[in-house]
């Protein structure tokens, strides 16, 4: 006769699971108000969906307290694993999403959100991320990738255009090839050290020293590939220009920030203690995937005509600038990249606001995509602010000081020099004067040109509404201001990132 | 209010800009002329509340900023700094009044009220973070003036202006990086006060390092050959006002650059340098001397020469002595004023003929008297004619080098005399002769608001020529202390040999400084 198994209820720790489960329910709501009375306004969802935001994100905050208090907390069977960087990926990937979901509220008709389907599926691909960044089981991280990322897909094609479709597909069939590298990658790790759980690999690998370094290199490159065609690192980035294109341009915002900081996350942890490990090989394959993605993303941002897929671009080298954090892997560095993707998060976000609500449904004839330069030439004569408004967020994104990504540039050069990749440290200097070109780009359409005959600036702001508008102005002063919060926030990131051991 | 006199003195042209949004387009112009006079007051209020036997930071001020990673807003100036903001304040005045017809006059006002922030802030700052972020600030507003209010190929001018200061300073951030760093690794605290950089003394090898990285970001800025490529196109291209700026203002970022960070940070490295920095800027004096007597253009005359004029400051600075580096920094100023003179006269007789080049004039001197007049002051002045304000500061930074080098400094001397003869040549082709162009016939005389601008130039030009010691006196104390302190931190023999031992006054007004710091 089988032994019952005794667990008591108190070891499970199930609060663990809250902060996964309320966007969960709220989900579950929007289905079920939707089949009680179908044809609501999206207002109504919008409304519920940010509700739910704000619970989740206060059960981020408690499970903070915790942290600062306790430390990190494990449960349910030690599946959950609730340290500093999950709390603090949690915090970016909630609050992003607050700041993104009231864009749904345009002055024009959309046909994604006339869905309640299109909440319910954001709010499910939440807690897939928050399930990712919160465990420390491959097969958990896994589980979570692949709810957020499918219904990731079906929102990209819910906007329902044929760029968006064909989008929609690419992301697809190239994610499913991402997954099924994934599973090749943790299988290996398993069939190495029988455990699926990232910090048992790392102590059996450590204990036998390397032995089978060969199988390692396997594992870490499938995992290298399927985590970098989620973060979209070179060589792996091929499809982000298409589908930020074919994407709504709020959407595109959305994907430059939150899946890549959940991915982020397992990538630090998976690959901190390789690195550490002293195998030199591994830090070569990172470095130079870091140095080809930042620097051949500039180079193809170069030569966009359209902002859009510049800024797909820009959004690649970003994540290599941000990946070289995880590279150099010291402390300083990893609490440089939480503050790097908090300040990104304010700035890309708001470049994204700026296209969204100048969003057309129809081309004019000088134009050849929607957010072409030429749509953008003399701006600052027709829509001033909205120019402004726009030149400081390209400013922020190209590294101009006070404006907000300076600091994290700052920070994580900084890093750089301290951890002695002063190589790393020049080439990323370096990169961020090539990126300067193409953000300077745009200002000069905007402030140097003449508009185009027949635009009389309303296109600007012609799907703005108070909400839209609201946002971008948080974005903006966010932006402007970032040094003011510069302190406390560095200090609250550099403990949790301390105390969870990075 | 003098305890916070630097952040009024930063601050007030923001606000003043951010109100000025609201003002009507037909009023800018008299507020803009009002906002920079009361500007240029407070700084004047700042020099005459300067005392100039204290040689260290004066009116300083501290709030952390960041201070787990040690940034902090300081502000302070001692003599190097002080007349550079007085200067910038003025010059903006003069620039605004003197603004012509331009269209968008309203942006142009606002913009160039921005810009005003980010020199002061530049000239005012003591903390490396804070100097970079006016420093960089500084290029946003001049990429609108050129891209916006300049000649034909203005994109590329403010492109190619943006990116070069862009790139070079982005390498500069990584050595600041490094300087906290080894200030961290020192004191197990970060830091980027410039005066807590100063006490560090760091190994010759690190010095050479980091003074290549900063001198890449300075050299840029200044321009230094061969990094000097973006200047002449930016000239060319920009309006009138962005030249004027450029010129006086702008351009001396990088010279007082290397006086407040690569000298007393990296004084071996600096000595180690210097006969490389001076041949360099020896070539800078004679081949932008010939390329000028190449132009066309007078407007390029002007640009080249005073690439040229910056080479005789780089010159001075690296003599590494207090005579050198004093007429260097005196240099500065009196270059700003000529340069910035010059700029004017030739936007005055670009309004009038919608051209720059030289062989559509010529006989001006009987046309437009005064306007010739003015002229020839300034041009005496560019070449270095005793009792004008140029000579002082060449003859002074000369004669600093000469005590390093007999032999450079003979070639420097007569490149000079090379500028006289491209600028006479100029005049000659301008001025003199018959009036051969009938377009020119009836040119009016210099106007009233043209003249309001040159007269108070030419006072100061002839003024600080004569007597030069008002300002003399304070920028030599501060020099003093910073020689010394150099002497002082040094550790290698030619390093210590190079750089003169002073009495010992000036050791104490350094410590005095650097208590004051903390």
């Amino acid at each position: 006769m089988l032994e019952p198994v005794n667990v008591s209820l108190e070891s499970l720790n199930l609060m663990t699971l809250s902060p996964m489960l309320i966007p969960i329910i709220g989900a579950l709501l929007i289905i079920v108000i939707d089949i009680i009375k179908g044809g609501l306004d999206k207002t109504l969802y919008v409304a519920i969906s940010l509700l739910f935001l704000f619970i989740d994100f206060n059960a981020v905050l408690s499970s903070a307290t915790t942290f600062a208090e306790d430390g990190t907390i494990m449960g349910v069977f030690d599946m959950m694993l609730i340290d500093g960087l999950a709390i603090l990926a949690q915090l970016i990937i909630v609050g992003a999403s607050m700041l993104f979901i009231p864009l749904a509220l345009t002055h024009k008709r959309f046909h994604e959100f006339s869905y309640p389907e299109f909440f319910a599926l954001f709010l499910f691909m939440l807690s897939g991320f928050q399930f990712m960044v919160a465990t420390d089981s491959l097969i958990l991280i896994f589980v979570g990738l692949e709810t957020a990322s499918l219904a990731l897909y079906t929102m990209i094609a819910m906007h329902n255009r044929d760029k968006s479709f064909e989008a929609a597909v690419k992301y697809f069939t190239m994610g499913a090839l991402a997954a099924g590298f994934y599973s090749f990658g943790s299988m290996v790790f398993y069939a190495l050290t029988g455990s699926v759980e990232i910090n048992q690999i790392a102590t059996v690998l450590a204990a036998n020293g390397y032995a089978d370094i060969g199988y390692v290199l396997v594992g870490v490159v499938f995992m290298l590939g399927s985590l970098g065609f989620k973060v979209s690192l070179v060589p792996f980035h091929t499809w982000a220009p298409d589908v930020y294109e074919g994407a709504s341009a709020s959407m595109a915002g959305f994907m430059s920030i939150v899946p890549k900081i959940a991915v982020f996350i397992v990538a630090m942890r998976l690959f901190e203690f390789l690195i550490h490990s002293g195998v030199v090989w591994l830090e070569i394959v990172l470095y130079i995937v870091v140095v080809l993605t930042m620097t051949m993303a500039n180079i193809w941002a170069l030569v966009q005509s359209d902002v859009k897929r510049m800024l797909a671009y820009s959004s690649i080298s970003h994540a290599g600038f941000v990946m070289a954090a995880i590279l150099i892997g010291t402390t300083q560095s990893n609490s440089a990249l939480f503050l790097y993707w908090v300040l990104f998060s304010f700035t890309n976000l708001g470049a994204f606001s700026m296209l969204w609500i100048s969003r057309q449904k129809h081309l004019p004839d000088y134009q050849s995509s929607d957010h072409s330069y030429d749509k953008f030439a003399g701006m600052i004569q027709t829509a001033p602010v909205a120019a402004v408004i726009m030149g400081l967020f390209m400013l922020s994104l190209a590294g101009i000081p006070p404006f907000a990504l300076f600091w994290g540039k700052l920070y994580i050069i900084s890093s750089a020099v301290s951890s002695g990749y002063t190589v790393l440290a020049l080439i990323m200097a370096l990169n961020s004067a090539i990126a300067g070109y193409y953000y300077l780009k745009l200002i000069i359409y905007m402030f140097m040109k003449e508009p185009v005959m027949g635009n009389d600036g309303h296109v600007y702001v012609s799907n703005a509404t108070l909400a839209l508008k609201s946002i971008i102005g948080f974005a903006a002063v966010g932006t402007i201001f970032a040094f003011v919060l510069l302190n406390p926030l560095l200090e609250f990131i550099t403990a949790f990132v301390y105390n969870s051991g990075y | 209010m003098l305890d916070h006199i630097l952040s009024i003195l930063i601050f007030f042209p923001v606000l003043a800009a951010l109100l000025g949004f609201m003002i009507h387009k037909d009023s800018i112009r008299a507020y803009g002329v009002s906002v920079a006079a009361i500007e240029f007051v407070l700084s004047l209020f700042l020099w005459f509340s300067f005392d100039s036997n204290v040689s260290g930071m004066q009116f300083m001020e501290q709030i952390p900023l960041v201070p787990s990673f040690g940034i902090n807003y300081i502000l302070g100036v001692d003599g190097i700094s002080l007349f550079i903001i007085v200067l910038a304040a003025f010059f903006t005045m003069i620039g605004i009044a003197s603004l012509t017809d331009t269209k968008n006059v309203k942006n142009m006002i606002i913009t160039l009220l921005f810009l005003q922030m980010t020199m002061v802030g530049v000239f005012a700052a003591l903390d490396a973070i804070v100097f970079y972020v006016f420093w960089e600030l500084s290029l946003v507003p001049m990429l609108y003036i050129i891209g916006a209010w300049g000649g034909p190929l203005r994109v590329y001018a403010s492109v190619k202006f943006f990116l070069y200061t862009f790139a070079g300073s982005l390498v500069m951030l990584v050595g600041m990086l490094f300087m906290a760093y080894f200030y961290y690794q020192a004191t197990g605290q970060w830091s980027f006060a410039i005066l807590d950089w100063y006490r560090l003394i760091l190994p010759e090898t690190f010095q050479l390092w980091l003074f290549a990285a900063f001198f890449i970001g300075f050299a840029i800025k200044v321009p230094m050959f061969p990094f000097h490529t973006w200047l002449p196109y930016a000239h060319g291209q920009a309006p009138t006002i962005g030249s004027v700026i450029l010129a006086a203002i702008l351009l001396k970022m990088g010279t007082y650059a290397f006086i407040r960070f690569s000298l007393p940070l990296f004084p071996d490295a600096s000595t180690f340098f210097m006969f490389p920095i001076a041949i360099i800027a020896i070539i800078m004096i004679v081949y932008t001397a010939m390329v000028a007597y190449a132009q066309e253009d007078v407007k390029q005359v002007v640009a080249y020469s005073s690439v040229s004029h910056m080479g005789v400051i780089i010159l001075g600075t690296f003599a590494l002595n207090v005579e050198g580096i004093t007429g260097s920094i005196f240099l500065m100023i009196a270059h700003g004023v000529v340069s910035g003179a010059l700029f004017l006269l030739v936007g005055v007789i670009y309004d009038r003929r919608h051209t720059k080049m030289m062989s559509e004039f010529g006989g001006l001197a009987h046309i437009m008297p005064r306007y010739a007049t003015i002229f020839g002051l300034m041009l005496m002045a560019s070449v270095g004619m005793p009792l004008t304000i140029n000579f002082v500061g060449e003859f002074l930074s000369l004669l600093g080098f000469y005590q390093q080098s007999h032999i450079l400094t003979l070639l420097a001397g007569i490149a000079i005399i090379v500028g006289a003869i491209y600028m006479l040549a100029a005049y000659k082709r301008m001025f003199f002769g018959e009036v051969t162009n009938e377009k020119n016939r009836n040119l009016p005389d210099v106007n009233k608001r043209e003249l309001m601008a040159l007269i108070p130039l030419s006072i100061i030009t002839v003024w600080l020529g004569i007597y030069p010691k008002p300002i003399l006196e304070p920028i030599n104390n501060s020099v003093e202390s910073i020689v010394q302190l150099m002497h002082d931190k040094s550790i290698t023999e030619e390093a210590k040999s190079r750089i003169p031992n002073l009495a010992s006054k000036g050791i104490e007004i350094t410590r005095t400084s650097m208590k004051e710091a903390h």
